[in-house]
């Protein structure tokens, strides 16, 4: 108890430091996986992706975000078992944070693909495992989770290649593909509306205090026709904005008028990508500093209910933006070139098979990588033979970085955990 | 630092724009066939050597895109249509420009000149041949738009059409060439054999150009069927 009262301000003020670091760092790579796809389709301008991802990564967080910083929280560890010894939670989450941001900064610095959501459970379970004691933590749980980073890209790829079948029958496949695109594309984007109010409503209100009834019975009937209105509103809203494409005939490519109105969809579906996003990754940065925060606060009761103070999640989104504004922007750029064969038709299918994963995922607090399932997504519509070419060696680098990433965060974080303990409680 | 997008290197080059590319290329090589030939007819062999030139151009050009297109399908790549159908594809395709190449040599070497009596009909014979290879290159450029539906449906129905209407286009040539033959069997005795010999070979040759060109029809029926 002594340690926590001692040094409960730097705690605090170091888990802001390393969660800030980490966010960063999440900011300047991670996002760009999620934005990439619209900025190398001309979907999005980068100044647009930009300000997209910093407005609905900030509303992902923030509204759906909950559940997965509650695991990464307090869900891979068992805080009973540090109950006599808050301090060493203390220690072993600003190490976590510590050494999955520097991780993230090495292997980024050295080009290799690691998933930020990997490296930081590679980090909770290494010192939670070495630090304190393997039965500390709850190792279902994390099978669970080990598994959802093998299910979510399958499931992302599924999904993925359905929307895009469906975009092939009743688009691309017809007489005059343009004008069914206006006509069909609207739905998509209800699927887009529906989707984020659903986790909005079912999970993430909970969070901020709100509570929705509009006396339907139960709270999934009251927020599935909520969801079905606001779906309407976007698609409403998309459905003007699709007004104005006009076509234009092209002898070279058919199809690029049918591409301008997919456009247009994909400005929707980059919106929840980067609100899926941010529902899922920013709990990477966010829960562990919550963790911190309420160890220090409740005075070394390691509390496991306590509400997580809103600026905590500030602290996330800032770092994410300063992250997107300072290095992200370029690394966006840098995907946006790279994929350009992924056209509209093809780029929205993918986010929003990805998306839908994602946000499901971060309903059920399950922290997935966004990439893996993203590339999962592109996969799908690659299996629609909707795709140029495909680099299946991309697969093998998944499980590399799997192997590598999860070792090296745990090391580290070891590492890290040894060293805090041994300034701080000599 | 920005080498860790796992999503930017996840897509290869797509293979389709180059192929269309090459295929274009070859075709300009053999659309420059009537105007050497015209340029035999009138023995104008300054206007000859300037064409071969070109060819000679095309063909190079060609074969630089081919091998590009086999470099960059490496057997790693997961591709809407099978590998090898595109390789030989192309092989099809680089034959085209091959024999284009291979008249303009021969022509130009021996400073060949048809009979009188036959240049109406060589010339339009060249000149359905070179239709043949502008329809293959028609077909071909459909590609693209192949792609953007994912290979089926309607716009697999527009490209067979395409194709039925090459296969029409070749069986006039092979006509058009059994009677250039018999027509010069029965010069055979008036002319120089060794003369006579190469008439048969040029004829031959530029039969082979419509049936390379009707064969990377085939190639693209066997990617579309599914």
């Amino acid at each position: 108890m002594d340690i926590i009262a001692q040094h409960g301000t730097t705690f605090m003020i170091l888990a802001c430091l390393f969660g800030f670091f980490m966010a960063w760092g999440i900011g300047a790579n991670d996002v760009a996986n999620a934005m990439g796809t619209s900025v190398g389709s001309r979907a999005l301008t980068i100044t647009q992706a930009i300000f997209i991802a910093m407005i609905f990564e900030f509303a992902g967080a923030y509204l759906a975000g909950g559940e997965v910083t509650s695991t990464i929280r307090k869900g891979i560890i068992d805080a009973d078992v540090m109950a006599g010894h808050p301090e060493l939670m203390v220690y072993g989450m600003l190490s976590a944070l510590l050494a999955a941001a520097t991780w993230l900064l090495i292997a980024s610095i050295q080009g290799w693909p690691v998933s930020t959501t990997h490296s930081i459970v590679g980090a909770i379970v290494g010192f939670a495992a070495v630090g304190i004691s393997v039965d500390a933590i709850h190792w279902g749980k994390v099978g669970n989770i080990m598994a959802s980073w093998v299910v979510s890209p399958l499931i992302a790829g599924t999904l993925s290649y359905g929307l895009f079948m469906s975009v092939k029958y009743l688009i691309l496949d017809t007489e005059d593909p343009f004008h069914r695109a206006k006509r069909i594309i609207p739905i998509y984007m209800w699927l887009v509306g529906f989707m984020i109010a659903m986790v909005t409503l079912v999970k993430g209100l909970k969070h901020v205090g709100i509570k929705l009834d509009m006396g339907l019975g139960d709270d999934f009937t009251n927020a599935a026709v909520a969801s079905a209105l606001v779906g309407l509103l976007v698609a409403a809203l998309g459905a003007l904005l699709l007004r104005r494409i006009e076509e234009v005939p092209n002898e070279e490519n058919r199809f690029q008028s049918v591409e301008r109105v997919f456009a247009v969809l994909m400005v929707f579906t980059a919106c929840s990508m980067a609100f899926a996003h941010g529902s899922n990754d920013v709990a990477n940065a966010v829960g562990p500093l919550a963790a911190v925060v309420g160890t220090v606060q409740s005075g070394g009761v390691i509390a496991a209910k306590s509400a997580m103070p809103w600026w905590i999640l500030m602290v996330g989104a800032a770092g994410i933006v300063v992250g997107l504004a300072t290095y992200g922007w370029r690394v966006i750029l840098t995907v946006g070139r790279k994929i350009t064969e992924l056209t509209p038709s093809r780029g929205f299918a993918a986010e929003l098979g990805a998306a839908g994963t994602v946000v499901i995922a971060s309903a059920t607090g399950l922290p997935i990588s966004t990439t893996h399932t993203l590339v999962g997504a592109v996969l799908g519509v690659g299996f629609a033979r909707g795709i140029g070419a495909l680099n299946t060696r991309i697969i093998g680098s998944i499980f590399m970085s799997w192997l590598i990433t999860l070792p090296a965060g745990a090391g580290l974080a070891i590492m890290f955990f040894f060293t805090f303990k041994a300034i701080f409680s000599f | 630092m920005a080498g860790s997008t796992l999503l930017g290197n996840l897509f290869g080059r797509s293979p389709i724009g180059p192929i269309q590319e090459h295929m274009k290329v070859a075709n300009d090589a053999v659309q420059l066939l009537p105007d050497l030939l015209r340029a035999s007819a009138d023995s104008d062999w300054t206007a000859g050597k300037g064409l071969h030139k070109e060819i000679e151009k095309a063909e190079r050009a060609a074969d630089k895109l081919k091998r590009s297109v086999r470099r960059h399908l490496p057997k790693s790549l997961f591709l809407p249509v099978p590998r090898s159908d595109l390789l030989d594809l192309v092989s099809m395709q680089d034959a085209v420009a091959n024999t284009a190449r291979d008249i303009a040599v021969l022509i130009m070497g021996r400073k060949m000149r048809f009979p009188e009596t036959m240049q109406d009909a060589v010339l339009a014979f060249t000149e359905a041949c070179c239709d043949t290879s502008a329809q293959a290159f028609l077909a071909i450029q459909e590609l693209d738009e192949l792609l953007e539906v994912g290979f089926s449906g309607r716009e697999v129905k527009r490209v067979e059409d395409m194709l039925k209407q090459l296969d029409k286009m070749e069986q006039r040539t092979d006509k058009q060439a059994v009677s250039l033959r018999a027509t010069l069997f029965k010069m055979e005795s008036e002319l120089q054999p060794v003369d006579v010999i190469f008439y048969y070979r040029v004829l031959y040759m530029l039969g082979s150009v419509a049936d390379q060109a009707e064969a990377v029809g085939d190639r693209l029926q066997v990617l579309l069927a599914k």
